[in-house]
């Protein structure tokens, strides 16, 4: 099955690779997936005192619709707000990559980093973390 | 050189042009059906169709009448193992097989235990090769049929066939075995390695697509398969249908050039493959998988470990091979081969077959071992397991969220 343009193209070109100081007050990291099921993400993001998100970065071990999916998350990421982001979707990602039906999992795992991520930068900071949805696996 | 470089020899291999100019005559103007035994047309088919199973039978040591030629070898798997357990039933239901054998095999296996037989699925060891100990104690008096493949073809292990052989023939059960990978690579000789039954196809050895052969013997033991397809009678009763006449010369053509050419052939293989995994496993964290000392020339499979394969491939864009990733299949199960070795799930997801073949060059190999090294290095840049390997941090302490 070939890969869609948009998908070869972040993979090619990933966004935001790299890591930020998870040590830090204002960064939050989500880990998620596993390496037994063939893909782990890591993403961070950096928020200001406005509730803004300033910057986002990635890692991902796994395939290329996975590497796209998370490369997009850290895009669409930079420069919304904490509860704009909560609204990202996975099937948003699904839309813009063109993942084909077997690919569905790599934007729930995108979807699962980006609300980790929150969720770590909440707990950091002395906040509720939110209720993650459970659904998707 | 041209790119893509292909290096996925053991999913299908090019036709070589010799076998293809033997073979167009028989598409066109002797078009005969080599069945119709009462014109020109007809005896001109049946002498090619003859003639390939002379050149068959020199490759493999065995005589002309036991060929029977196939669409290819899923379909000699199916008849030789179906076929001796419906001809042999009232001697005893149990086979033994072993869990990294082809899925022709297995889920035939699968389908027998349906029909009342029992069947053994023998463990292999780390190196891929199974243990005769096991083997031996796994026969019963039941047992009709050892059925184990001669080399394997996602890790290119090659099984110590005529130990397994003469086990399975000291306690009365034939012998058959799935070649397909090691046929016209390496020495094969159904007297020498005692096989009874043998399967395996033309595309893998630089003929067409569609055709194949079960071996089955004639003589100590005179060996007889029940028919899985009713018809004309064919093949000796064996497997009906028209005879694929310009699949079977061009089987009969792959079969020579290999006999003729297999010594300087899997030297100069086994020379490229050396040198591609030498390089590689310079590599940090990167592993051959399976027993180095016995296996096919022209494989190769390397787990490189914190990047994924599939993504690997990606990146090896230049470069055909495949994976044992789950994400390269459509049931998100990585390789059941490696896992079958004692691989980790990570370490079957990060694994890389290489299968050179005989159009391979060096040229092409020099390329594939910079551009692998170049995706290798660039996914585990991409990789937080890479980094956290890096900062010491013990990945299987980490509880990960299974999803």
């Amino acid at each position: 099955m070939a890969y869609s343009e948009k998908v070869m193209e972040h993979y090619t070109n990933p966004r935001n690779v790299g890591t930020l100081d998870k040590d830090s007050k204002s960064v939050g990291t989500g880990l998620v997936g596993a390496p037994e099921c063939g893909d782990v993400m890591r993403l961070q993001i950096e928020v200001d005192e406005n509730n803004v998100i300033t910057d986002a970065k990635f890692k991902t071990f796994g395939c290329g619709s996975a590497i796209a999916s998370s490369s997009l998350a850290t895009e669409w990421l930079k420069g919304k707000t904490v509860d704009e982001a909560l609204t990202i979707d996975n099937m948003d990602i699904v839309e813009e990559l063109a993942l084909p039906p077997v690919k569905i999992h790599c934007s729930v795992l995108a979807e699962d980093a980006i609300k980790s991520a929150i969720n770590d930068y909440r707990v950091k900071n002395g906040m509720a973390p939110f209720e993650l949805a459970k659904s998707h696996h | 050189m041209e790119l893509p470089i292909y290096l996925d020899n053991n999913a299908t291999t090019p036709l070589d042009p010799r076998v293809l100019e033997a073979m167009l005559p028989y598409f066109t103007n002797k078009f005969g059906n080599a069945a119709s035994r009462n014109h020109a047309f007809g005896w001109v088919a049946e002498e090619a169709v003859d003639y390939s199973r002379e050149q068959v039978a020199k490759l493999i040591g065995c005589t002309e009448k036991e060929i029977i030629f196939t669409s290819g070898a899923t379909e000699a798997d199916n008849l030789g193992i179906k076929g001796v357990f419906e001809m042999y039933q009232d001697k005893g239901n149990h086979i033994i097989t072993a869990t990294t054998e082809h899925k022709a095999v297995l889920d035939t296996c699968k389908h027998l235990e349906k029909a009342g037989a029992r069947v053994t699925y023998l463990k292999v060891k780390e190196d891929g090769l199974i243990d005769l100990q096991e083997l031996e104690a796994a026969m019963t008096d039941q047992t009709i049929l050892v059925t184990i493949m001669y080399g394997n073809n996602e890790i290119g292990v090659v099984q110590p066939i005529k130990e397994i052989s003469a086990i399975a023939h000291k306690h009365g059960a034939l012998f058959m075995t799935d070649a397909t990978q090691a046929v016209g690579k390496i020495p094969v000789d159904v007297n020498a390695d005692g096989i009874d039954l043998m399967a395996f196809s033309a595309h893998k050895m630089y003929g067409p697509k569609g055709v194949g052969v079960l071996y089955v013997r004639r003589k100590n033991p005179r060996v007889k398969v029940t028919a899985q397809m009713d018809g004309g009678g064919h093949e000796r009763g064996m497997r009906s249908g028209t005879l694929n006449v310009p699949g079977i010369v061009g089987l009969g053509k792959a079969c020579e050039l290999c006999r003729l050419e297999m010594d300087s052939e899997a030297k100069r293989l086994s020379g490229l493959r050396d040198k591609l995994e030498t390089a590689l496993t310079q590599l940090e964290e990167s592993y051959v998988n399976g027993n180095v000392n016995h296996r096919l020339p022209h494989v190769a499979n390397i787990s490189f470990k914190y990047v994924e394969g599939e993504g690997l491939m990606m990146a090896m864009k230049d470069l055909a091979v495949s994976s044992g990733s789950a994400c390269t299949s459509a049931s998100l199960e990585p390789s059941y081969v490696l896992k079958s070795l004692g691989l980790s799930d990570d370490l079957a997801h990060s694994s890389i077959r290489f299968g050179l073949g005989r159009f391979t060059t060096e040229e092409e190999i020099d390329y594939a071992i910079e551009n692998t090294k170049k995706a290798v290095n660039h996914l585990r840049d991409l990789s937080p397991l890479w980094e956290m390997f890096k900062e010491g941090i013990d990945l299987s302490k980490i509880e990960w969220a299974e999803h």
